[in-house]
């Protein structure tokens, strides 16, 4: 009786072995399934259209006769977004991470952890919403533009997605440094902050990096948002008050529109490949980075 | 022996969820796809159907016009809602994958052009729209207004509006002129968010279905040329066709209507139907 439970066990056993092992690989084979399907329909662009054309032509007017389908509109305007969404969520998400890794008191450290997990929780629609509705308006307003739709908008909306990302990475890598570095600092009369600035940030740099990272991955594949409040036109952009249009508005906004197998269709393929090239670099520094943590 | 059960009981569990899209498969569900434009008529149309036959079930959603086709093509939908004619690509695609393309124009629209309500500009020709959006007029006081920049408002190219308006007015009604909407026009993805942008910019002008029109913003008369006459766009005047900027509202269906779908296209052009054009502020056929 008890061998035959046996053999079921191990059965079971090397079934679900085999279960774990195939969902491990799955992961991999969606990738490369899908970076194989965006090549496909992406690369059918260059049939028609020369890659000089795509990845320097000024202008996007997929509905112009001849189409004109040059990104670097579109390109510079995700760059510029993700730029400013950094530069406003890296000062705020490192004080906030340094905050609860390091100062906050532990009960006041849950709660401001929640929160932060909470703000991650928030659809990608409703700050959008909340962009179109009181962010815009207050940036117009502020400056004394013709429309409150500009890359500003979209950089400070995005900055609030990018935030809980960036805190959650920064505050474990904080947390890892190891005490004996603090104490060793704190014994050779360094005050709290100079021990913070001068001993746990450069010992935790290489996670921190990598959350600055993973925040730019997240930003740049932001849609529905920058859709709603960055205004979408696709001029080149020259300042932060203007509006923009990034590649995943493009692709969200027109994929409606084209036909199957259309240039315009593989048009916005080739623009997902290129965001896509972009996430995957920006992911494999991240990756670096982490690692280099871990030695 | 706990175990086997339980695994057991897995494996029935994930064979009913594969057995649930068959009994899901209604026989009167409708589904109808399409136009942003049409889809709070389509809603309206459809509820007072279902009110009438309580065991249809119509599900309506938006998206655009294109993905509308998109859909009709690949067979995901009995209805495509569509505010422009389909393309020739289109239609090829729908015959290849075997349907017996239909169309009904079931109402009419008339697309208002929005400014703001202090703007001085009452009224434009269509060849001065084309110069605001193609980036030739680039001041509002070369229209007679104030020395101020014009911001240009466009719905985004998903969008039925926004192909008949590129052709109808940026093209000045040639099909494939060379005429482009300049890259400094924002695009917005809703109808609302060209009205909420024009009422609360000065300098901005936009466009809409005359159904989104709301008292908000001001709607400058249009004229085909300079000489007039200036018309407002109203359910009159886009009736009589003295308003320049109308088009038909359409339905497609991938085959020869029958069943729910024909009694719904029906009622849809029956009096009844076309008094809820008129409620949702669209324009009726007669």
């Amino acid at each position: 009786m008890s061998r035959s439970d046996n053999t079921v066990k191990k059965f079971f056993e090397k079934i679900i072995e085999k279960i774990i092992l195939l969902n491990g690989f799955a992961c991999i084979l969606f990738v490369i399934l899908i970076f194989f399907f965006l090549a496909k329909d992406g690369l059918a662009l260059f049939k028609v259209s020369s890659p000089i054309q795509f990845f320097f032509g000024l202008l996007w007017n997929p509905l112009a006769e001849p189409p004109q389908y040059g990104i670097v509109p579109l390109l510079l305007g995700s760059i510029m977004v993700t730029l400013g969404a950094i530069a406003i969520s890296v000062p705020l998400g490192l004080a906030c991470a340094i905050f609860i890794g390091e100062i906050a008191p532990r009960w006041m450290r849950e709660i401001l952890k929640a929160g932060v997990e909470l703000l991650a929780a928030i659809p990608s629609i409703v700050i959008g919403f909340i962009g179109m509705t009181m962010l815009a308006p207050f940036v117009k307003n502020l400056f004394g533009l013709p429309t409150g739709l500009t890359a500003l908008t979209g950089s400070i909306a995005l900055a609030f997605m990018a935030i809980p990302t960036i805190v959650s990475i920064m505050e474990d890598a904080i947390t890892a440094v190891p005490r004996t570095y603090k104490e060793g600092s704190l014994a050779l009369g360094a005050t709290h902050w100079q021990t913070i600035y001068r001993v746990t940030i450069p010992a935790a740099s290489s996670g921190i990096v990598a959350s600055i990272m993973l925040g730019i991955g997240r930003v740049i594949g932001e849609t529905m948002a920058v859709m709603m409040i960055t205004g979408n036109a696709s001029v080149i952009p020259h300042s932060f008050l203007q509006p923009v249009r990034t590649m995943t508005a493009t692709i969200a906004a027109e994929m409606g529109e084209t036909v199957i197998g259309s240039d315009h269709y593989f048009a916005l393929f080739a623009v997902g490949l290129v965001l896509f090239a972009i996430t995957f670099v920006i992911n494999f520094f991240a990756d670096m980075a982490l690692h280099q943590q871990k030695k | 022996m706990k175990r086997k059960a339980l695994s057991l009981m897995c494996l029935s569990v994930l064979f009913t969820y594969a057995a649930m899209p068959a009994a899901y498969a209604a026989r009167d569900m409708i589904q109808i796809k399409g136009s942003d434009t049409m889809v709070n008529l389509g809603q309206a149309w459809a509820e007072e159907f279902m009110m009438q036959n309580p065991e249809a079930s119509i599900a309506v959603t938006g998206g655009g016009s294109g993905t509308g086709m998109a859909a009709l093509i690949s067979g995901t939908c009995d209805i495509a809602e569509s505010s422009r004619e389909i393309k020739d690509q289109e239609m090829e695609a729908a015959r290849k994958n075997g349907h017996d393309v239909h169309e009904f124009i079931v109402a009419v629209d008339a697309i208002a052009v929005v400014v703001h309500p202090s703007n001085p500009v009452k009224q434009l020709t269509i060849e001065q729209l084309s110069g605001i959006y193609t980036g030739k007029i680039k001041n509002w006081n070369e229209l007679g207004g104030k020395d101020q920049k014009i911001l240009a408002l466009s719905r985004e190219r998903n969008s039925g509006t926004h192909v008949y308006f590129l052709e109808e007015v940026v093209r000045m009604g040639v099909e494939k002129g060379p005429e482009q909407f300049a890259p400094e026009v924002l695009m917005l993805p809703s109808s609302q968010a060209i009205i909420s942008e024009v009422s609360q910019s000065e300098t901005a002008i936009g466009y809409v279905g005359l159904g989104y029109v709301s008292d908000r913003v001001h709607i400058p008369a249009i004229a085909l040329s300079n000489q007039g006459p200036f018309v407002s766009p109203t359910l009159e005047t886009t009736m009589d066709k003295s308003y320049p900027l109308s088009r038909s509202l359409l339905f497609y269906t991938g085959r020869e209507p029958e069943g729910t779908v024909k009694n719904f296209i029906d009622f849809v052009l029956s009096e009844e139907g076309q008094e809820i054009v008129r409620i949702m502020d669209f324009v009726p056929l007669r």
